[in-house]
């Protein structure tokens, strides 16, 4: 049966490489349409609580972000155990919040400095004192808009 | 000296490599944020200039107490029914005013959506997670009554029409048209959530 002699017996042909540019482009691309850069490390533990009736924060340009909770094992020994504040990327107190706000708006092109809004990113073991201060900081300076920053889940699993 | 045969093939064997070396440096870099939450307007630190009488009835009370309890009206309230609780409260409609309320006209109960305040208090050691599950029911009954007027209105929900609203890649001409239906909704039960100043626990 001569019809079906095999050519080249014993060595495969090699797998042609010549898309995997292309492949890797495309996951290139994907990858870099959708990073963020983080902007300042995390010095708290931020453990966000979850609410199921969320809104989306679009126009990452026009949010400040404020967080709050304990600080991180590395840091406990000079802080302490007790939630703190964390502006930029340093530990802060409540008085400073306000300045902190009015400096960033400053920096904001002048179309968005009234647009602005505040994200609370506040890990949930966070008492509520700390809170209604800097609550009660940011109505001095009149910065309004705050929004309680959420993981998208179940609200009651806070509770456990 | 003339070329002969064309210029010669650049090797794009490297191609490969640099690529790689660009997506793993994306890879790395990449968080994927979770940037959702409540939104809310925190109230104006000058006291209107004139005072407003409101009636007791059109209150909803809530305290939070630093064990993370309730008291509804005075009562202690298990926080799965607060939602339905606040629904009640603000679909009441007492006075006969309100023609799409459904509820049940209690008169000791609020007059009107557009009287009916949720006023919020908690204590400074309540934990930050209560106070979000808190808030999120609380918005929530708003949301369950808006999206039943958006259903009968316009025959889809509200949160998704607002959300669609918000999102900047829809179309202009979509957003101005959703733009009226959203105001129309919110005005039917407009959130009036007041946050007392923080109790002291004693």
């Amino acid at each position: 049966m001569g019809k079906f002699n095999k050519k080249g017996k014993g060595d495969l042909p090699a797998v042609s490489t010549a898309s995997l540019p292309d492949i890797v482009f495309m996951l290139l691309f994907f990858f870099m349409t959708v990073t963020t850069m983080k902007d300042s490390s995390l010095l708290v533990q931020n453990t966000l609580p979850n609410a199921s009736e969320v809104k989306k924060l679009e126009k990452k340009d026009r949010v400040l972000y404020i967080y709050v909770g304990k600080p991180t094992r590395e840091y406990q020994k000079v802080f302490g155990t007790e939630p703190k504040i964390q502006l930029n990327d340093k530990f802060a107190d409540v008085s400073e919040v306000g300045d902190f706000i009015l400096m960033e708006r400053a920096k904001k092109p002048q179309e968005l400095q009234n647009v602005l809004t505040t994200s609370l990113k506040v890990d949930k073991s966070a008492n509520m004192g700390l809170i209604s201060d800097i609550k009660q900081e940011l109505r001095k300076v009149n910065a309004l808009k705050v929004n309680y920053t959420t993981y998208e889940g179940d609200a009651f699993r806070n509770l456990q | 000296m003339p070329r002969r045969g064309g210029p010669p093939e650049v090797n794009a064997g490297s191609m490969a490599d640099i690529a790689f070396l660009l997506l793993i440096f994306f890879l790395v870099t990449t968080t994927i944020e979770t940037d959702a939450g409540l939104d809310r307007m925190l109230p104006p630190i000058e006291p209107p200039d004139t005072d407003v009488v409101i009636k007791q009835k059109n209150i909803f009370t809530v305290n939070i107490n630093k064990n993370g309890q309730l008291l509804v009206e005075e009562e202690l309230l298990d926080l799965r029914q607060l939602r339905q609780r606040a629904m009640d409260f603000l679909d009441n409609g007492g006075d006969g005013s309100c023609n799409y309320c459904r509820g049940a006209k209690n008169s000791s109960s609020s007059d009107n959506p557009m009287k009916a305040i949720i006023s919020l208090k908690n204590d400074r050691e309540t934990k930050y997670g209560t106070y979000i599950t808190v808030q999120n029911e609380l918005v929530g009954a708003y949301n369950d009554l808006r999206n039943r007027e958006a259903q009968r209105l316009f025959g889809r929900n509200f949160t998704e029409m607002e959300a669609e609203f918000l999102n900047p890649e829809t179309p202009a001409r979509i957003r101005d048209e959703l733009k009226d239906k959203v105001k129309t909704v919110q005005d039917l039960f407009p959130q009036k959530l007041s946050e007392a100043e923080t109790a002291t626990s004693n």
